[in-house]
């Protein structure tokens, strides 16, 4: 990525580092991260659990003070400019919640009032959020109550009180239905088409595929890719083929001919019956020609499928291992 | 994970896009709220808390009357002849107490939030910092009132009749609410350190405890051994306890509320700063 000029730039972070120390084990959560946001663009940052992810926003968001490295905000240090930080920034995420006990009214007021709204400006700045997320009959109900889409809808509302020009978003889909997924994104669309600059923190190839302009993906505390949603599936290909066959004998014979048709590297499942292989770009006329190809050479393919890169091939293709899952780092932040 | 495609576009209910939009765009941003004002808005929200959650009033209010009965009938004409003078003796003590184990709550509500996540959506905000816990703990005085007037109503009926009149009583539970509302910063600091609610309730229990039995609010230190007798005699319980009883004995002791009111001021000149500081460094 070149360098924008400092003034497009919503966000800039350089060389961030958080480390947590429990009892004597040091935990890298954030270890060495640039993050480079033009203002007005939606950027992903992928990684598993435990990658770091929210350690970097709590840092971006003021509520977490980096160990090393700088970053700004809108032009704003987050360690020296905080209060200016705070006041052009919302954050939605696991961390960042509203209060279960109130009712949704009743937390928009609050937090209308804590933005300096007054009395009846701050009811009437409530009563427009509620309206314009959907939330227009859950208002006098304890959120407590609400299901877990209304309950992400109300958390978004809540960090866009103020109408803030860069939103930060843990992790906003994380545990929805597809439908309550689909209606977050939406609002992170209007948002954007808003002018707004968005971070958005997910697990998902797909959501960041959906929503994000530029994806950085990360794992142990560092950036170790970054790029277009295309260029990055570029890396692994356009998806995988999951063949499983009827006979396990048949593999090594099965991997060859498929080997041969996409010219990729076959990966062979812990399932001697399995084997997956990369689809290369422009990759489809030859999966096409798998079935038939195994087919001449006698062997019987009971299951036979064709799958987007998931993060897990991503990762695999970007690190040489397959995705870990560390909850621990995150618990900790 | 394609969408069903059964499922409408109005049967979805998304948030209509051009409500949103409007909602979004923000003509203008109000200039931020004064100290005080962010100030009364937590308060507010904890007022809220007491009107959602009344069961944590439960506490508050049962104990006293519990410790009142118990202690009144159980030992009183053991340890003061008979149960009126005992009574006479106790309920200003016992006020205390009632108080002083309520400020355990404040730890208790603050972890909880922190827990929660709601404490970092109040630290994401562009107010006065100390705004969320010194609006907190005043809505917390409110739970204190209502334990200083539950057990004083208790104790009327069961004939205590102060000399101080009403003066003086008002007198003696402001003085209570001032050492209250100073003593809530050590639960405030232990809500900020300790991981979990429980951990603060226990904790705090365990500083209380000896703080309230090891006084002079149950008898008089005189009967005890001589070491206990110096910690109660340094103990701040202690002190308040006496001023409290001077001043709803209509003979009030200048010397053991400035006492009181001299440790409220050093225990919140010491223990917000801390508090302050563990808020604003919290991971």
């Amino acid at each position: 990525m070149t360098d924008t000029a400092r003034g497009d730039l919503a966000v800039e972070a350089r060389g961030l580092v958080k480390h947590f120390t429990t009892g004597k084990s040091v935990t890298k959560a954030v270890d060495g991260i640039d993050l480079l946001i033009p203002e007005g663009t939606v950027f992903g940052v992928l990684g598993p659990n435990g990658a770091g992810k929210t350690t970097a926003v709590r840092m971006l968001a003021t509520l977490l003070r980096p160990d090393a490295g700088t970053a700004r905000v809108l032009g704003h240090d987050v360690v020296h400019d905080a209060d200016k930080v705070r006041s052009v920034v919302g954050l939605t995420g696991q961390y960042a919640s509203v209060d279960e006990d109130l009712t949704g009214t009743e937390n928009l007021v609050m937090l209308a009032r804590l933005y300096g709204f007054l009395g009846g400006t701050a009811r009437g700045r409530s009563a427009e959020l509620l309206e314009a997320f959907g939330l227009g009959d859950a208002g006098d109900r304890q959120v407590k109550t609400y299901s877990g889409g209304m309950r992400r809808r109300i958390d978004l509302a809540a960090s866009l009180v103020m109408s803030p020009r860069v939103i930060f978003l843990d992790e906003p889909t994380t545990g929805l239905d597809p439908r309550s997924r689909n209606q977050v994104w939406d609002i992170v669309r209007v948002l954007v088409a808003d002018g707004a600059t968005v971070l958005l923190t997910t697990q998902y190839l797909e959501e960041a595929d959906q929503l994000a302009d530029r994806i950085a993906v990360i794992d142990h505390g560092k950036v170790i890719a970054e790029g277009t949603a295309t260029e990055l599936k570029r890396s692994v290909g356009e998806g995988a083929v999951h063949v499983r066959l009827a006979d396990a004998t048949q593999r090594g014979r099965a991997a060859e001919v498929v080997g041969a048709l996409l010219g990729t590297e076959i990966t062979l499942a812990n399932d001697p019956y399995a084997l997956t292989a990369r689809v290369p770009d422009d990759g489809a006329a030859d999966v096409a020609r798998i079935l038939p190809a195994l087919g001449d050479e006698g062997i019987v393919v009971p299951e036979f499928t064709l799958g987007q890169p998931s993060l897990d091939e991503v990762f695999l293709a970007l690190t040489g291992q397959p995705m870990e899952d560390d909850e621990t780092i995150e618990e900790v932040a | 994970m394609a969408v069903d495609p059964t499922i409408t576009a109005a049967e979805l209910r998304a948030p209509e896009a051009n409500a949103l939009r409007a909602a979004v765009a923000l003509e203008q941003r109000p200039s931020r709220p004064s100290p005080v004002s962010a100030t009364f808005t937590y308060t507010w929200r904890a007022l809220l808390k007491i009107k959602h959650v009344p069961e944590q009033l439960f506490d508050v209010t049962v104990s006293p009357v519990i410790f009142t009965l118990m202690f009144t009938y159980l030992f009183g004409g053991a340890l003061a002849g008979d149960v009126q003078s005992y009574l006479q003796f106790l309920l200003p003590g016992i006020l205390v107490q009632a108080v002083l184990f309520t400020t355990i709550y404040t730890g208790y509500t603050m972890n909880t939030d922190i827990s929660k996540g709601v404490f970092d959506r109040f630290r994401s905000l562009p107010v006065w910092r100390p705004a969320p816990i010194v609006g907190a703990l005043l809505g917390d005085t409110v739970r204190y009132t209502i334990a200083s007037v539950v057990t004083l109503a208790l104790g009327l009926v069961l004939g205590f009749r102060p000399p101080g009149g009403v003066v003086g009583v008002v007198l003696g539970i402001v003085l209570l609410l001032v050492f209250a509302f100073a003593l809530s910063w050590v639960f405030t600091a232990l809500g900020l350190v300790l991981r979990s609610p429980n951990a603060v309730m226990g904790t705090s229990m365990l500083v209380l405890m000896p703080l309230t039995f090891a006084s002079n609010i149950f008898v008089d230190p005189s009967t005890m051994p001589v070491v206990l007798q110096r910690f109660v005699d340094v103990n701040p319980v202690t002190h308040l306890v006496t001023a409290v009883r001077g001043l709803m004995a209509g003979e009030p002791a200048t010397e053991g509320i400035v006492w009181v009111l001299v440790a409220s001021v050093v225990l919140t000149a010491v223990l917000a700063p801390i508090t302050m500081r563990l808020y604003r460094n919290r991971s």
